[in-house]
């Protein structure tokens, strides 16, 4: 018989039939990424916060889908942006309805608050990279909560933190430091944060500097803003002007 | 005893559509010392008598932290109250891990009640002897809730419950109005005096026997020590006390609690809780 060693000497266990499976055929799910968007952005205006992030999802380096909008509405006081696995952002996004859909029946008045939704999150995505099934995604949230402006992000890890400027990504490394030097040279410049409109035109600079350098960005994109008393999403799309291409050297 | 034909299980009903051992838990809470809650605009205080169980030991505590925004006080069964006061703490405490805030006091009022429910529907089980006021602070402002045995809770302007406390809701109802716009030290002083309406004449109220709990907007629930129990009881003191109100309260002695004789009318019982809200 085959299981039966060549080398087996009477007395001895007979060797146990190999199944065919080593340690090299364990499968670990969760640990890469397949659909996947990028940087998603977030700046805090004097009033509120606005989130920007294009629309496209990737497939590895393919342009898979190019109309996967990903700044949800959460309630009035709520939007939440996110980046990385398309399908994760999905996942929470429908727990996330499911929380709010509840508390609407429940007819009592209260509402999530941003700061809640924050802390939920983090709790939800360091429980799952605690089991070793991360959620592989960043999200931003965004809100006004008792007439503060508030913008935190998630990682996958759940490693939660607040900041009046948040890039993920691409972002952090290329349109970080231009949020942060338009917010400095306001404060410095006037005393005071930017105002709406100067916040978006910053998220639009910035989602077109993405744009240029970031290979898995898109040029439809969407922005979020929230304000004590309004929430709004708006579907934009930039227009590149490759001319400026012939300037970059180096590649060829 | 008071024992009929309906009142073997929980789940009996009676042919006048009551459930007696339910309504015998309610009798519980009208054995325990009185206790007022009240609430302004800005702040729910929580005025309640305690009692010595003997000359040797000291006087039970009465009024329950539950959170930072949430206190309650109890008449009843002090053990079951403690069970409650378990399950409330810890709701509010996985409700501040998860969401890093303070659970709105109407929703802990829910799942307070529904677990209460539970046990008016099962054979297996006993309704919690024990009557809740529950006094907290959240964005919507100061609450005041009155649970009983039969899992019914009310959101109330201001209660008083426990043996005798049918004066202190007399003392309640006149002066009502006074309390929306009544500054925190009025508020107690109303709540003191409607607690001293439900003392027999030659007893009084003390720092020893009365315990005093306040939230509200900036202030976390606070039971005050003896020293300003004794502060907020001066301001009261050598007030002449009110003509003792003829008592309805079955927990005066002696009457009985309802049950249904062969010739008696079905009678629906009214619910000591008669006060509007908001």
């Amino acid at each position: 018989m085959e299981f039966v060693s060549q080398n087996w000497i009477p007395g001895n266990f007979k060797s146990v039939p190999d199944t065919g499976r080593t340690a090299h055929d364990v499968v670990q799910h969760g640990w890469t990424p397949i659909t996947t968007t990028t940087s998603v952005l977030g700046v805090v205006f004097e009033s509120g916060v606005a989130l920007a992030a294009d629309t496209l999802t990737s497939y590895g380096s393919m342009a898979c889908f190019q109309n996967n909008p990903r700044i949800l509405t959460v309630n009035q006081n709520i939007i939440v942006a996110a980046a990385g696995e398309y399908s994760d952002y999905q996942f929470i996004r429908d727990v996330v309805e499911e929380k709010v859909r509840t508390e609407k029946s429940l007819n009592d008045g209260i509402s999530m608050k941003p700061k809640a939704l924050h802390t939920w999150l983090s709790r939800v995505l360091y429980n799952r990279r605690t089991k070793m099934k991360p959620l592989w995604s960043t999200f931003l949230v965004a809100g006004v909560q008792n007439d503060v402006p508030f913008l935190g992000e998630i990682d996958k890890l759940g490693t939660a933190f607040v900041d009046d400027q948040i890039a993920s990504g691409y972002g952090a490394y290329l349109a970080l430091p231009l949020m942060r030097k338009a917010i400095d040279e306001k404060r410095e410049k006037f005393n005071s944060k930017l105002t709406k409109d100067e916040a978006v035109d910053l998220l639009k600079k910035c989602m077109e500097v993405l744009y240029y350098r970031d290979a898995r960005s898109h040029d439809k994109y969407q922005i979020g803003i929230i304000t004590k008393d309004s929430v709004e999403v708006q579907n934009l799309a930039l227009k590149p002007r490759w001319e400026v291409a012939k300037l970059v050297q180096g590649y060829e | 005893m008071f024992r009929n034909q309906y009142d073997s299980d929980v789940t009996v009903w009676s042919p006048q559509g009551r459930l007696h051992q339910v309504e015998y838990a309610m009798e519980a809470v009208k054995l325990g010392s009185a206790v007022v809650a009240l609430k302004n605009k800005t702040h729910a205080a929580i005025v309640a008598l305690k009692r010595a169980p003997n000359e040797l030991s000291a006087y039970q505590k009465k009024i329950i932290l539950v959170d930072d925004h949430i206190g309650f006080s109890f008449s009843g069964l002090l053990a079951d109250a403690r069970i409650l006061s378990k399950y409330m703490r810890s709701e509010c405490s996985s409700h501040k891990f998860a969401h890093g805030d303070d659970l709105p006091v109407n929703r802990l009022m829910t799942k307070v009640s529904n677990r209460m429910q539970l046990c008016t529907q099962r054979y297996d089980k006993r309704p919690y002897g024990v009557g809740l006021l529950v006094a907290g602070y959240d964005d919507n402002g100061p609450h005041i809730y009155q649970t009983c045995p039969s899992a019914n809770y009310t959101n109330c302007k201001a209660m008083a419950i426990g043996s005798r406390s049918q004066s202190a809701r007399t003392y309640l109802e006149r002066n009502l109005e006074a309390f929306k716009e009544a500054s925190l030290e009025e508020l107690l002083k109303h709540g003191m005096r409607a607690l001293r309406d439900t003392l027999p004449n030659d007893v009084n109220l003390t720092s020893k026997n009365v315990s005093i709990g306040v939230v509200g907007k900036d202030q976390l629930f606070e039971v005050y020590s003896e020293e300003k129990t004794q502060e907020k009881l001066a301001l009261i003191e050598g007030e002449e006390r009110r003509a003792p109100v003829p008592t309805t309260d079955s927990s005066s002695g002696g009457s009985q609690p309802p049950q249904d004789g062969p010739g008696a009318p079905p009678s629906d019982s009214v619910p000591a809780v008669a006060m509007e809200t908001e």
